[in-house]
């Protein structure tokens, strides 16, 4: 039988024996890496299991670990590292109580009852820390993953609602790769006329240049005033190019970052949480929203605290889980998990894609995160389509919040696959779902969505075509 | 069924010259027409290969001995693509006998800029640029300026260009890699400019020139912007954030210099 012995008031061990063979893992990080399933990048930092056997081994260590000794036995240190004091600090024992008994083993039996209900798993979500979620998703199937991320409800608002049950977000992604404005124009009408689009209309730029992202910001805003579209914009620069722009009058609806889990990898990125409250208080000010006032938006990804060699001998889903404690501060209306873009390196094949996919859904969701997912993959690797389409219906029966759209699911500027407008059409029309209310209801009014909520084909006398986006008729 | 096509074109093609992205690529229902999932099917398809076949290195050393230079060829200790593309810090790393057999071959003074050449994630880039640019790089080498026998290396990333460049005892390398394909890039070939190459240099110490091919950019454009930073660098002892391409405002390499397209 596993168990837990403290030799020292500090050192815990902990061990198993299975079959006669004894197995000891000598700190909860450890268990923990080795309790994840298998994948490339917890290979490549030396964290993984090295047999089959020695991953149960270290899952039915942890099934029998307390809740309550993730707020103790720290996996990153406390007094280096400000994303452990700002899940520390930040804890919410009053949500906790009702889960503060459990082992992590019992946490999962405790989310898969009927009694775990969308209103009680809101409840518990600030009382869960990332290494909680991450800890009872390493004992969880696929299927247990998507029940209890589908239980979860977690609905944010800028100019439409996203998140309500029954509906499903698109990220209208028209990137170029020099961002020439008629180019992504084209992609822009191309998308909304497929009824993609009520996530955001968010850029990747080419460039970081000061006057050409302001050219971009007028481009995204001038579309969304000239057909009245109930929807967002978003250029994915640097947070601190996104200061600078609001300081000079940019038309900045939602604010931009990349984030990651620990403070040495945030700072890879040039960020920490003083940067981000600094944009995060820029952005309220200007008071964009029409329904809502999350204007945050976040992209993450597993591997990338090892890739900035900053993960501390920490798993890369228990990294990619405490990046959502950051996102959680700024309460934001989207964040992107980019699973597949990072390379085979991290995330091998089809099937490491996948399973990080719904966890990263799951640990979100779990904490109030409002998770969307660029399902996507890059040419090295051993992935396709195919394998796209399983996590898009995995995700899209989870009750995903968002995904990416894309002209024939081809980014010409980042070089990678991801999901394209027609792949979000089939989602919504195998399981029955719609997007945002409010942008359901243009589309209707605009004739591009019918009575019965299919998008339908447009004809060349359609009025957006007809009027096109004025950087489309100065070609 | 009614007598409308299956096919339902999207009326708004014309918008296509504005951009290569896919779109107006038409429906049927809400799906793919077949012909695109075929057309996306074969793009991925040459990105794959562009990956996975292995360089052909006896074709790609006879393209550049006929440019007069001599080659070497060395292998990193990443011993096959598998292991390649799950372990990053084995194609940084020349394997240890190719290390000694450079040493061997070191001459006093060093090359003051040396070639390697990497299949890197796409060994059709390689293929296809890297003898047609060294030969734009040979038309305007610089005056006195030693160059060494051209390094051919299998399974490599760009840092594996810094140990050959200390085993050699160059004074700066240049790395021509194939770069990560995409589907409407599968051979796009870039170029890593390193001063004072040795083991454990930073990519914040190099220069890239990237998207090397003809639908990109050219081979004269890359080889006049390659020879601009290798004189800048030699000027200022070191490449990286400390050298900002300016190769497009001001011609040090004299009438001859190929014209820049705006890029």
């Amino acid at each position: 039988m596993p168990s837990r012995s403290s030799n020292r008031e500090t050192f815990v061990a902990y061990q198993t024996t299975i079959g006669g063979l004894s197995f000891r893992f000598d700190s909860l990080r450890e268990v923990m890496a080795k309790a994840t399933p298998a994948r490339s990048g917890d290979h490549l930092a030396g964290v993984a299991a090295v047999t089959d056997v020695e991953r149960m081994a270290a899952r039915l260590c942890l099934a029998d670990v307390p809740l309550k000794a993730f707020l103790q036995d720290l996996v990153v240190p406390y007094e280096s590292d400000e994303v452990t004091r700002l899940i520390i600090d930040g804890h919410d024992a009053q949500a906790f109580a009702p889960i503060s008994h459990l082992t992590v083993g019992d946490f999962r039996d405790w989310l898969l009852a009927d009694e775990a209900d969308t209103a009680a798993l809101a409840g518990i979500a600030p009382g869960v820390t990332p290494e909680m979620a991450a800890a009872v998703c390493k004992l969880m199937r696929n299927q247990d993953l998507i029940l209890v991320a589908r239980k979860c409800s977690v609905i944010t608002a800028f100019r439409d609602t996203v998140g309500l049950p029954g509906r499903l977000s698109v990220r209208l992604q028209p990137n170029h790769p020099t961002d020439d404005p008629r180019g992504i124009a084209a992609s822009m009408l191309d998308g909304l006329l497929y009824g993609a689009g009520d996530a955001v209309i968010g850029v990747n730029p080419a460039t970081d240049s000061i006057p050409a992202l302001m050219t971009l910001y007028d481009l995204l805003n001038e579309v969304i005033e000239q057909y009245g579209i109930p929807t967002q914009s978003c250029v994915l620069t640097h947070v601190t190019n996104q200061i600078q722009v609001m300081e000079k009058g940019a038309p900045v609806d939602l604010v931009f970052q990349s984030i990651a889990g620990t403070q040495k990898a945030n700072e890879s990125f040039g960020i920490n949480l003083g940067i981000l409250d600094e944009a995060y208080d820029a952005a309220l000010s200007l008071r964009r929203g029409t329904v809502g006032q999350n204007v945050m938006y976040f992209e993450t990804g597993q591997g990338s605290a090892l890739s900035a060699n900053a993960h501390h001998g920490v798993d890369q889903q228990t990294c990619e889980a405490r990046a959502y404690a950051v996102a959680r501060r700024y309460k934001p209306l989207l964040t992107n998990t980019v699973v597949g873009f990072i390379g085979p390196e991290y995330l091998f094949d089809g099937k490491q894609i996948i399973r990080a996919g719904l966890e990263d859904h799951f640990c979100g969701k779990l904490m109030g995160v409002p998770l969307g997912c660029d399902v996507c993959y890059t040419n090295h690797a051993e992935a396709d389509q195919n394998d796209m389409d399983t996590l898009l219906t995995l995700l899209g029966t989870a009750g995903i919040t968002f995904i990416m759209g894309i002209p024939g699911a081809d980014d010409i500027m980042l070089n990678y696959q991801t999901t394209s407008f027609h792949d979000a059409l089939y989602l919504r029309k195998v399981l029955g779902l719609r997007p945002a209310p409010e942008f359901e209801d243009w589309l209707k009014r605009m004739n591009i969505m019918d009575a019965g909520g299919q998008v339908q084909p447009v004809g060349s006398q359609h009025a957006m075509l007809q009027n096109l986006p004025r950087n489309l008729l100065t070609a | 069924m009614d007598d409308q096509p299956l096919v339902r074109q999207d009326p708004w093609q014309a918008l296509r010259r504005h951009t290569r992205a896919r779109i107006a690529l038409g429906r049927v229902g809400s799906s793919l027409p077949t012909r695109e999932v075929l057309d996306f099917g074969l793009s991925h398809a040459m990105a794959r290969d562009a990956v996975h076949l292995p360089l052909d290195t006896d074709a790609l050393r006879q393209a550049i001995e006929s440019l007069g230079h001599e080659t070497v060829e060395v292998a990193s200790r990443a011993g096959d693509r598998h292991t390649y593309l799950l372990r990053p810090d084995l194609g940084r790393r020349v394997a240890p006998e190719d290390v000694e057999r450079l040493r061997g071959m070191a001459r006093q003074p060093g090359p003051d800029l040396l070639f390697v050449v990497g299949d890197g994630l796409s060994s059709l880039a390689v293929a296809r640029q890297a003898a047609p640019l060294l030969a734009a790089v040979q038309a305007h080498w610089p005056e006195g300026w030693r160059s060494g026998p051209v390094v051919i290396a299998r399974q490599s990333r760009v840092a594996l260009a810094d140990e050959v460049g200390e085993a050699m005892g160059a004074r700066m390398v240049a790395m021509l890699i194939g770069e990560r394909p995409g589907l409407t890039s599968p051979d796009s070939l870039g170029v890593y400019l390193t001063w004072a190459p040795r083991v454990g240099c930073h990519d914040a110490q190099r220069n890239c020139i990237s998207n090397i091919r003809p639908e990109g950019l050219s081979y004269a454009a890359a080889a006049h912007k390659l020879l601009w930073l290798a004189r800048e660098a030699s000027r200022m002892q070191l490449t990286g954030v400390g050298l900002k391409d300016e190769s497009d405002v001001s011609v040090i390499g004299g009438d001859d210099a190929p014209q820049l397209p705006k890029v």
